[in-house]
């Protein structure tokens, strides 16, 4: 299978691996970088578990090929937080019980997360339709909710 | 009172919480061993057929394949059930679905081994198929198995607690119904995966996505032929499970002969299409109901038989179809109660244990029953349910044991908050109110394969640095398992949850749990931990007791010290306790066990429904219906949940939502149907699911009955909510449609065929017009329990 050499910046780390032109993001990101935190539950576009950020805007990463992401800012949940500090969604979701099982976790987290960066203050209306996306088989979405208004409270009081 | 307590009944966050929101937390396929290899299931594309022929030559010759294996090469048969050991790992002789594994390859890559499977020839002769309850009670000729109680009939059960006929005869009013609940699939974000590692000092471990490690690991004992000891099983977190991760799977077993094979790791993820076709997911399930009332609205007799489309294998089956019977007399007092139930074969993906198991159907068909019987009595549907309902510290007429029981508070909650009284039937056109009640176990009172051994157990070890190490073999699969053994243990010990580290679910490392199903793990596992956080206590109090010159009663252990009740001042840190302990005692290290009582009744098939406390629930939902388009839209639900005690607040709300989210799911939308022998839709976009966006108003109101027997009191919280939800959206749609949905799911399709019928002159329903004409053999007669008959003819 000849392969091709491709240039990926995540979590602000330059990475330059050689892969075949059709494996995916996501399975690149899982098995050529072991970034396993970015999870699958279709690989075909329909969950999406598989989510990550690409220059800030929600991506599936099992519909996305390496070359085109090339140059682009990738992020995934391991880049959520800033060292040791965990991002105030990450610490809202664990403080309210939004991860049960946890495998949908991190797509949610990073959808909510390009919600926040652009709207600071959603209602929830504009919160179900930014994850509408996401599916969760466990919570039944209110903890997520509740717990993105919550780190949202928390991120305009901060700035 | 929970200020009594420092950590029971507060909203602290789950201990594995932060390790799901940073992506540390390893699922099953996140793991990578050096040298491992990718394997593969090929599975059948008949939904019936013989094998005539396997030839894996081609296969084995493709670059980069280890190993090629077929059927011949593990012929044991396994199952779930000790009664039901009818799987193959591979299909030996023929397939019984499509999806039936025949063969499994590891190869370098998932590529190769995807391309090694084209390259497996495999010859059917197809058979005559049966896809349907009907079908399997017609077509005698056909045969799935060739076991069971009858021409595809898995299991027949007929029981009968008093005499039925004196019962109808004493009614005033007879109500029969007839209602349909079709199958769907538990739907996990997480695709089923294991990896199996086998060494050459003959020891094999095997990771695996799974609720029941124990049963995994007698599993792979018989069917490889390998001693237990030599075979370690780890249960990775599950990344959803919902029973559907509660059985002994074929890619299991699988990639452990491909790693014994090869001498190399092996992993198997299966796709999200197979986890369509691993299934185990809710019985299709056609039921009759007939109950005589007083004019009262008392139950004087009911007669219940329900027919379940097992698929192709036994699975949890038998117990599923006990579990469609058990439950009903566990909420209203019957009198006298007859139930008829079997379970057939048919060609589809194996149906087994999800969310209720087995009890959501009946639930769903009883209390639509009741709703309808409440109208025609002229009493309004609450006082219905409140005249019939079971008293605390009382007898089921199948001799099940109610203890702590808060369904009347439950009821009174949901009636009052939502104004359920003052607003059903006076809602705006196209708007109603639904109400139902429901009941659920705390754990099987027996364990799957008899033994009289414990069915819990748990190790606490306590270093000289205050940390507290708590194994067990319990498996946390999003509803927090990990948070409860680590909260009750830090109660006792008067610890913080910080302080406490956990090994679980590692049949080398870890006591025995079960599983993490039939809502057993708080109770069981809870009360285990109790007694070994209580014994590590003990010692350290008897230590402490001497140091400080004190009697040990006087001790209380708190906020990470160890004082005087009556003078707090007087006391040692936590570490220093532990140290004093420890100097005295030797190594700080405890058991605690779990055994439930006695429970089952004198009569064979009562060891289902048995369980040391049973959970309630009551819920009203609100509607809104379209009759244009036939749109059924849930706005808002009520459900109150009396889980026993509420060990954390966030955790009990979760478990409550999510099993409110399910129920919605599967009364509106989901379901695991086929076409000619094919799954209609084995994928995530075509199997409809809820969404953020069919989210409604949610108010969960916590109900504490304080059991008895549960750890601090506690029950379950993980699947009895989902059970009154289903009937309350049925009977909401009555109240804003005037039409009868007597099958499930509600898809626009039957609102709009029952609103059609009703614009006809008809009864303005959609539901089953028939049940099969089977007799089913003569049941079991059993006397009610001693002293019954006068404890329901005093009643108030």
């Amino acid at each position: 299978m000849p392969k091709t050499l491709v240039l990926l910046t995540v979590n602000g780390e330059p990475h330059e691996v050689a892969v075949p032109v059709h494996k995916t993001l996501l399975e690149v990101l899982r098995e050529e970088l072991n970034l396993t935190g970015t999870k699958h539950g279709c690989e075909l576009g329909e969950c999406g578990t598989c989510t990550v950020l690409v220059d800030g805007e929600p991506w599936l990463s099992c519909l996305t090929l390496p070359v085109e992401v090339q140059g682009r800012v990738i992020t995934t949940v391991e880049g959520m937080a800033c060292g040791g500090t965990a991002h105030p969604l990450q610490v809202a979701f664990t403080e309210l019980g939004a991860a049960q099982c946890g495998y949908c976790t991190p797509g949610i987290l990073l959808a909510a997360k390009a919600l926040l960066d652009e709207s600071p203050t959603p209602a929830r209306e504009t919160i179900a339709q930014a994850l509408s996306g996401n599916l969760c088989r466990c919570t039944g979405y209110v903890k997520i909710f509740e717990a993105v208004e919550l780190a949202a409270r928390r991120m305009s009081g901060a700035k | 009172m929970a200020s009594d307590f420092a950590i029971i009944g507060k909203p602290l966050p789950k201990v594995d919480g932060m390790g799901k929101c940073t992506g540390q937390t390893k699922f099953a396929d996140d793991l990578n061993l050096p040298r491992m290899l990718f394997g593969r299931l090929l599975r059948s594309v008949h939904p019936h057929a013989r094998i005539v022929r396997i030839d894996t030559t081609r296969a084995e010759r493709l670059p980069g394949v280890h190993a090629v294996i077929t059927g011949k090469d593990l012929p044991i048969k396994f199952g779930i059930l000790p009664v039901s050991q009818d799987e193959e790992t591979l299909a030996v002789d023929k397939v019984r679905y499509v999806g039936d594994p025949v063969a499994a390859v590891a190869a370098i890559d998932e590529e190769t081994a995807e391309r090694a499977l084209e390259h497996i020839d495999v010859e059917y002769e197809p058979l005559p198929t049966i896809m349907s309850i009907q079908e399997a009670l017609a077509q005698h000729d056909v045969r799935i198995h060739e076991y069971g109680d009858g021409p595809n009939i898995h299991k027949m059960v007929s029981l009968e607690f008093g005499d039925v006929d004196v019962g109808f005869t004493a009614a005033d009013y007879i109500r029969e119904d007839r209602f349909f609940f079709e199958g769907s699939n538990h739907l996990p974000m997480e695709q089923h995966a294991a990896v199996a590692s086998y060494e050459h000092d003959g020891k094999l471990t095997v990771w695996s996505s799974t609720q029941t490690p124990h049963y995994v690991h007698r599993a792979l004992e018989k069917v490889l032929e390998h001693p237990a000891s030599r075979i370690r099983v780890i249960a990775t977190p599950v990344g959803g499970g919902f029973g559907g991760k509660s059985d002994p799977f074929s890619h299991e077993i699988a990639a452990a002969k491909l790693s014994m094979i090869t001498g190399r790791p092996v992993k198997i993820t299966c796709t999200r299409e197979e986890v369509f076709y691993i299934h185990r997911g809710r019985h299709p399930v056609l039921m009759w109901v007939r109950t005589g009332f007083a004019r009262d609205g008392r139950i004087t007799a009911m007669h219940f038989k329900s027919f379940l489309d097992g698929g192709a294998y036994g699975s949890y089956g038998v117990a599923s179809t006990y579990y469609t019977g058990a439950l009903q007399p566990t909420t209203y007092t019957i009198p006298r109660y007859k139930f008829e139930g079997l379970r057939v074969f048919t060609n589809k993906p194996p149906c087994g244990p999800k969310r209720g198991h087995g009890t959501p159907q009946p639930r769903y068909a009883l209390e639509c029953h009741l709703d309808k019987a409440a109208i025609d009595l002229g009493i309004d549907p609450v006082t219905i349910r409140r005249r019939n309902a079971v008293e605390p510290f009382s007898t089921t007429v199948n001799y099940l044991r109610i203890t702590s029981c808060g369904l009347g508070e439950c009821i009174d909650r949901v009636v009052e908050a939502s104004g359920f009284d003052k607003r059903r039937g006076r809602l705006p056109a196209g708007r109603g109110l639904g109400f139902a009640v429901s009941a659920y176990l705390c754990g099987a009172g027996l364990p799957i394969y008899w033994n009289d051994m414990p069915q819990s157990e748990v190790q606490i070890k306590v270093d000289r640095g205050g940390g507290v190490t708590v194994y067990s073999m319990a498996i946390d699969i999003g509803q927090g398992s990990d948070s409860v053994l680590a909260f009750t243990v830090a109660e006792v010990l008067g610890i913080e949850p910080a302080d406490i580290k956990l090994v679980t679910a590692d049949t080398d490392l870890t006591p025995i749990d079960l599983g993490s199903y039939s809502s057993r793990v708080t109770f069981m596992v809870g009360n285990a931990a109790v007694e070994a956080a209580q014994k590590i206590r003990t010692t350290i109090f008897e230590a402490v007791a001497g140091k400080l010159h004190l009697p040990a009663e006087r001790l209380v252990a708190r906020g990470r010290r160890v004082f005087d009740r009556n003078n707090p001042e007087t006391g040692l840190t936590w570490v220093e306790a532990v140290r004093v302990a420890e100097a005295r005692s030797g190594l700080l290290a405890a058991v605690g066990s779990y055994r439930a009582p006695k429970l089952s009744g004198p009569y064979k098939g009562s060891g289902v429904g048995p369980s040391p406390a049973y959970s309630y629930s009551a819920s009203v939902v609100e509607v809104n219906c379209d009759p244009a388009t036939g749109a059924v839209v849930v706005e808002k639900v009520w459900i109150a949940h009396d889980v026993g005690r509420s060990i954390n607040p966030v955790l009990v709300e979760g478990q409550v939502e999510g099993s409110v989210y399910m129920a919605l799911g599967e009364a509106l939308m989901e379901e695991q149907t086929f076409r000619r022998g094919v799954h209609k839709f084995p994928s995530i976009l075509e199997y409809k699911s809820p969404t953020t966006l069919e989210t409604p108003e949610m108010h969960t109101f916590i109900v504490e009955s304080i059991d008895p027997e549960g750890p601090f009191g506690a029950k379950e919280a993980g699947q009895g909510p989902l059970l009154p939800v289903i009937p309350a959206v049925a009977n909401a749609v009555y109240d804003a449609l005037g039409v009868r949905l007597d099958e499930i799911p509600i898809t626009p399709e039957k609102v709009l065929a029952a609103l059609a019928e009703r614009r006809k002159g008809g009864p303005g329903r959609v539901g089953p017009r028939e049940i099969p004409q089977i007799t089913f053999k003569d049941p079991i007669r059993v006397a009610p329990p001693p002293g019954w008959q006068k404890e329901v003819s005093t009643r108030p």
